[in-house]
């Protein structure tokens, strides 16, 4: 326990450091979402009717531009393998890596959703619906993505193979979760998906640690 | 040692391997080929159009055991990855590389045929259909599997790693599997059980059963090719290879 406590001050130091970074999934997202307007047209109505989708998209594309750093400057300076070495699982290390890594990548996105959702006109009722979604599923790609971005850690320009390889696994939590919100503008019952994201999340939190440990094994053997 | 589990052992070495699967191609393609030409002919001209459907509903001759392979290649592919994560034996690694590409071929050959046959039917090249879309994100993990394979330089880390990849997208085969039942689609139920009557009448079944025994050879005798040709091309500078194959093998 104290060791997980000196990897994870560790890590936030180091996130600390280079707070500004935070700042770019940030405004990445916020483009995003300022791009549609300027290409839907500015109608309220037919804005207002995308505005959860859109959301959910630009937060995923976020989420995947980031991925690469979760492990990239740990593998470049060398301290992964130093950590492979480490008397701690290496489960229990990748699972501080993805808390940090949500906390500084995930979480501004998240705090700006309320502007972005104004920003598209999206109805009242419905923004707790999508918070309650993105917050489930920013959980659950980050997890997901700590496996596929394992995988890729031995090649050098993996950008576009890592979105290839993230995309397919985001795909049941962007259904599910821009679902449950498109499913409550309709008036319908929407806490089906959030259970199933629910349901995802306490399945992943126990297994995609371990896997992307597994994973980390391979690329670096 | 037990026969079988000697036979196993024997034959997971390259240099047997390489025996093994150049004797059994050529038989595995003369059987499927013959089995393609009884099935298409009986799914063309022998069966009787459907009552509803017409002449189209021949197409699901081609589709369904497209569909049926493209998700068992890959449980093979997972299979034969975790295979080769536990023991390390080499030819398993080869083996789920090499059933990769023919997985996706179904996979693409599958949504074609689905495509032309919703043209008429549906009245529409494609849906947003859960079925549909699964069977979409399937394609997009057996290219996943292969990009990943062919990124990394060295083949036996590639191999591992897009094993692993291979391993984690597994998730999806039940998801197509049961997305008729989970959800309300536009893709009908099963139609065809192993355990109980099947809703499909007898005279229209014979076909698809022999199409879709064909297919499986098929892939028996394609894996073994593609297996073959990655498996020289990594033990080229081995003993057996050039003993067997010459120096420029």
């Amino acid at each position: 326990m104290h060791k997980m406590q000196a990897l994870l001050s560790r890590d936030l130091r180091l996130m600390w450091q280079k707070r500004t970074d935070a700042m770019q999934p940030m405004l990445f997202a916020l483009m995003v979402c300022v791009m549609f307007p300027l290409a839907l047209g500015s109608e309220q109505t037919r804005l207002a009717q995308s505005a959860g989708a859109v959301i959910w998209v630009a937060h995923l594309l976020a989420s995947l531009l980031v991925l690469d750093n979760l492990y990239r400057s740990d593998f470049e300076d060398g301290s992964l393998e130093q950590l492979l070495l480490a008397p701690v699982p290496l489960a229990l290390v990748i699972a501080s890596k993805v808390a940090v890594h949500w906390l500084t990548t995930a979480l501004p996105v998240l705090l700006i959703t309320p502007l972005l959702a104004q920003l598209l006109f999206l109805p009242e009722g419905l923004l707790p619906v999508l918070m309650l979604s993105l917050v489930l599923g920013s959980l659950l790609m980050s997890l997901i993505g700590a496996i596929v971005a394992a995988l890729t850690l031995g090649i050098q320009r993996s950008g576009m193979l890592l979105a290839l390889m993230a995309l397919p696994m985001y795909v049941p939590v962007l259904v599910f979760g821009a679902g449950s919100v498109w499913q409550a503008g309709q008036g319908l019952p929407w806490l089906g998906g959030i259970w199933l994201m629910c349901a995802g999340l306490a399945l992943l939190l126990i297994l995609a640690p371990w896997a992307a440990a597994t994973a980390l094994r391979i690329a670096l053997s | 040692m037990n026969k079988i589990i000697l036979w196993f052992n024997q034959t997971g070495s390259p240099a047997r391997f390489d025996g093994f699967a150049k004797r059994w191609a050529t038989p595995s393609f003369v059987l499927a080929f013959a089995l393609l030409a009884i099935g298409i002919y009986g799914a063309l001209f022998a069966v009787p159009a459907d009552y509803k459907q017409g002449e189209s509903f021949r197409i699901l001759y081609v589709h369904v055991p497209a569909a049926w392979m493209s998700l068992m290649i890959f449980v093979i592919m997972a299979l034969q990855s975790g295979i080769a994560l536990i023991w390390r034996i080499k030819i398993c690694e080869l083996i789920a590389m090499a059933s990769a590409p023919i997985g996706a071929i179904f996979t693409a050959v599958t949504l074609i045929s689905g495509a032309v046959w919703g043209k008429p039917t549906w009245g529409t090249w494609w849906t947003w259909d859960p079925r549909l879309t699964s069977e979409l994100v399937m394609l997009f993990l057996y290219l996943a599997v292969i990009g990943l394979y062919n990124a990394i330089d060295d083949r036996r880390a590639a191999a591992r790693a897009a094993g692993f990849l291979a391993i984690v997208g597994v998730v999806n085969v039940p998801i197509v599997h049961f997305a008729v039942s989970w959800w309300n689609t536009l893709h009908q139920g099963e139609t065809i059980r192993l355990i109980g009557p099947s809703k499909m009448d007898s005279s229209m079944l014979w076909p698809l059963l022999v199409l879709v025994v064909a297919s499986k050879l098929w892939y028996i005798g394609s894996v073994l090719v593609r297996t073959r040709a990655l498996n020289l091309q990594q033990e080229s500078q081995k003993q057996w290879a050039i003993e067997r194959y010459g120096e420029s093998a």
